[in-house]
């Protein structure tokens, strides 16, 4: 197959078209517009579903509505508008239909900006809409990682009948890089039987996101998260980079893990044993494996675009085993390579093992392994 | 001595499309006639196997149990859109909303003038009582003026709440909307002009002709605090006044929407 040179947000939405999506609803917002853009152009080519809708409270409620029917649905939005997405995505959680929704990510809070931004790490991780929900959050670090991941998301939205986001910021949606797109697959003709597709010939179905009694309401919530137990088992999804003799572990999720892994590349080239963990699903969030490298780990640099947030996960998962840094560039801006090699010589300096130098009334100290660092 | 045998002919009997269960509505309240009349169209057209019905947020959040009918309950307001999306990716089936006044007249407001304005080829019956009855009689968009409510007590004061909106004389003039009309549900004649109502909207639904829409005056007993028949009596000469009756529009432009 032959690469071509493909915007980041026309190459999702390509991937898209050869997943077999079968409409596509949304809503202009920069720095996504692209995406809905090329579907506007390719969709009606090919026969399929392209609305644009008034706002992204009824792009989400389309999507709702075509994947009640069983079909492949799908949004894209950026921050702000996914702020208003939200109820629907509760809805859509609760009511269990698969959506695939891409948001990427720009400046806030409020109109915020149009810059490149993971401050929305929280918003799609944590809260996605009201009640106990999570949606498959998948987080890529180039345009290609983007492709790759479109026919995923559709698997593992209809394999748990849930919401997949793909989470990028604005960098890797409007950059251009050289993609492989996959082959076309053919489109599902058929619908599951949960769809609404007429009760002829069966009993009626109903997709009812709402149970009026607590006690059903809990069974009903129960049965939910024991599906999201299953994806917290079975879907967590990281790459490692210079991990095996690691003594410092960088974790950056999307743009920020790619620059991170620039910086961890330098500092193995001053003789610091940098490593990196890229979260892929930023929830599940791969926790377990932090938890293993903490035990042999000095110390964890965790570099966002952000104030702060995926951080919270990575100190959860490491457990007070070692101290946990944090470098964040807020309101657009892309954190530099030499920002982190900084911050990694920074935390190389402060939790570089300190030699014996005595024992005290004839027993040994045991000398921790890692001095901490606030 | 008679020897005649009789024979028995069934003259009226539960539609199809209207599932064997009690109703949770209040005595007295519209909406069971409502949902029987839509009920007997969809027999009537023979259109129940493939029928999906986007049932809303409020007193008729149950609507999926008492349809004999595929359905899906929508977020508030939302139920246009959910319709749209519905519809879209399976043009051959009939997919018909099912609103309140606080659902379509308030909250839901941009859904309901969209899906007009894309011709969006759905039936939507719009049931206007005048209050939010779920939450406990509390002012609607389509309250009338001076009207008390447990958010109007003082009556709904036009300077500090707007009058009354008209829903259906705002829908009519959209140009996607092909079919719009309002009807009540006080006394058995307008309740058959009602039901021709809705037949004509699924018709035009059928035909591939855009959007319809069927309002439909319905009394709320409990939140307006009468009777049965002192609420129906009240729509006939409180409510129809404001919200004259009749179609509105009725036309038959050529749908070039295209779904799948």
């Amino acid at each position: 197959m032959t690469k071509q040179l493909l915007k980041g947000n026309e190459a999702i939405a390509e991937a898209a078209v050869r997943a077999g999506v079968d409409a596509y609803f949304g809503y202009p917002i920069t720095p996504q517009t692209e995406l809905l853009e090329y579907m506007s152009r390719r969709m009606p080519e090919l026969g399929r579903v392209f609305v644009q809708a008034e706002s992204e409270l009824a792009a989400i409620n389309m999507v709702y509505g075509a994947a009640c029917a069983g079909r492949r649905a799908m949004s894209s939005s950026s921050s702000p508008g996914v702020s208003l997405m939200q109820e629907g995505l509760s809805y859509i959680a609760a009511a269990e239909v698969p959506i695939v929704l891409v948001d990427v990510m720009r400046g806030g809070p409020g109109l915020g900006n149009i810059a490149p931004s993971q401050a929305d790490y929280f918003q799609m991780v944590k809260s996605a809409g009201h009640g106990d929900f999570k949606p498959l959050v998948l987080a890529p670090a180039s345009v290609q990682e983007a492709v790759d991941m479109v026919a995923l998301a559709f698997d593992l939205a209809e394999k748990y009948r849930t919401i997949v986001t793909i989470l990028l910021d604005g960098v890797i949606g409007q950059m251009m890089e050289p993609v492989e797109l996959p082959p076309m697959q053919p489109r599902r003709n058929q619908a599951p039987d949960w769809a609404l597709t007429g009760a002829a010939g069966r009993p009626k179905n109903g997709i009812v996101p709402f149970r009026l009694y607590a006690e059903e309401l809990e069974v009903y919530n129960q049965r939910l998260q024991d599906k999201l137990a299953r994806i917290a088992a079975n879907e967590v999804r990281y790459r490692e980079y210079l991990l095996d003799d690691a003594e410092l572990i960088l974790v950056g999720f999307g743009t920020s893990g790619r620059i991170a892994l620039t910086a961890v590349k330098q500092a193995r080239k001053l003789g610091i044993k940098a490593g990196l963990l890229r979260p892929v699903t930023l929830w599940p969030f791969p926790e377990r494996r932090l938890w293993q490298l903490a035990d042999e780990a000095r110390g964890f640099l965790v570099a966002e675009m952000n104030a702060g947030q995926m951080v919270e996960d990575v100190r959860l998962a490491v457990g007070g085993q070692a101290p946990v840094k944090f470098l964040g560039r807020l309101g657009g801006m892309v954190p530099m390579p030499d920002e982190i090699l900084d911050a990694i010589k920074s935390l190389d300096k402060a939790t570089r093992p300190v030699p014996i130098i005595g024992t005290i009334a004839g027993s040994v100290t045991p000398l921790r392994r890692r001095m901490s660092v606030n | 001595m008679i020897t005649q045998q009789l024979t028995e002919e069934i003259v009226a009997d539960r539609p199809q499309a209207l599932s064997p269960v009690d109703t949770h509505y209040c005595p007295g309240c519209t909406h069971g006639i409502a949902h029987r009349l839509i009920a007997e169209v969809l027999d009537e057209l023979g259109v129940r196997e493939r029928t999906v019905l986007v049932a809303p947020v409020g007193c008729s959040v149950f609507a999926n149990n008492y349809f004999e009918v595929d359905a899906v309950i929508a977020p508030h307001g939302r139920a246009p859109a959910v319709a749209t999306g519905l519809k879209r990716v399976q043009p051959d089936k009939v997919i018909f909303a099912y609103q309140g006044d606080g659902d379509l007249a308030s909250i839901g407001t941009a859904e309901i003038i969209h899906a007009a304005a894309r011709g969006e080829n759905i039936t939507v019956v719009f049931i206007n009582n005048a209050v939010y009855g779920m939450t406990g009689g509390q002012m609607a968009p389509t309250s009338l003026v001076g009207m008390k409510t447990t958010s109007s007590p003082y009556g709904r004061d036009v300077k500090a709440m707007g009058a009354p909106l008209h829903m259906s004389e705002l829908i009519a003039q959209v140009e996607g909307a092909a079919f719009v009309s309002r009807r009540s549900l006080h006394s058995p004649a307008e309740i058959r002009k009602a039901k021709k109502a809705i037949r004509r909207a699924f018709e035009v639904q059928l035909n591939g002709q855009g959007f319809s829409m069927v309002e439909l005056l319905s009394s709320c007993p409990t939140n307006w605090d009468m009777k049965p028949v002192e609420a129906l009596r009240w729509i006939e000469t409180r409510m129809v006044p404001v919200f004259p009756l009749g179609d509105l529009k009725n036309v038959t432009p050529k749908s070039g929407l295209k779904g799948i």
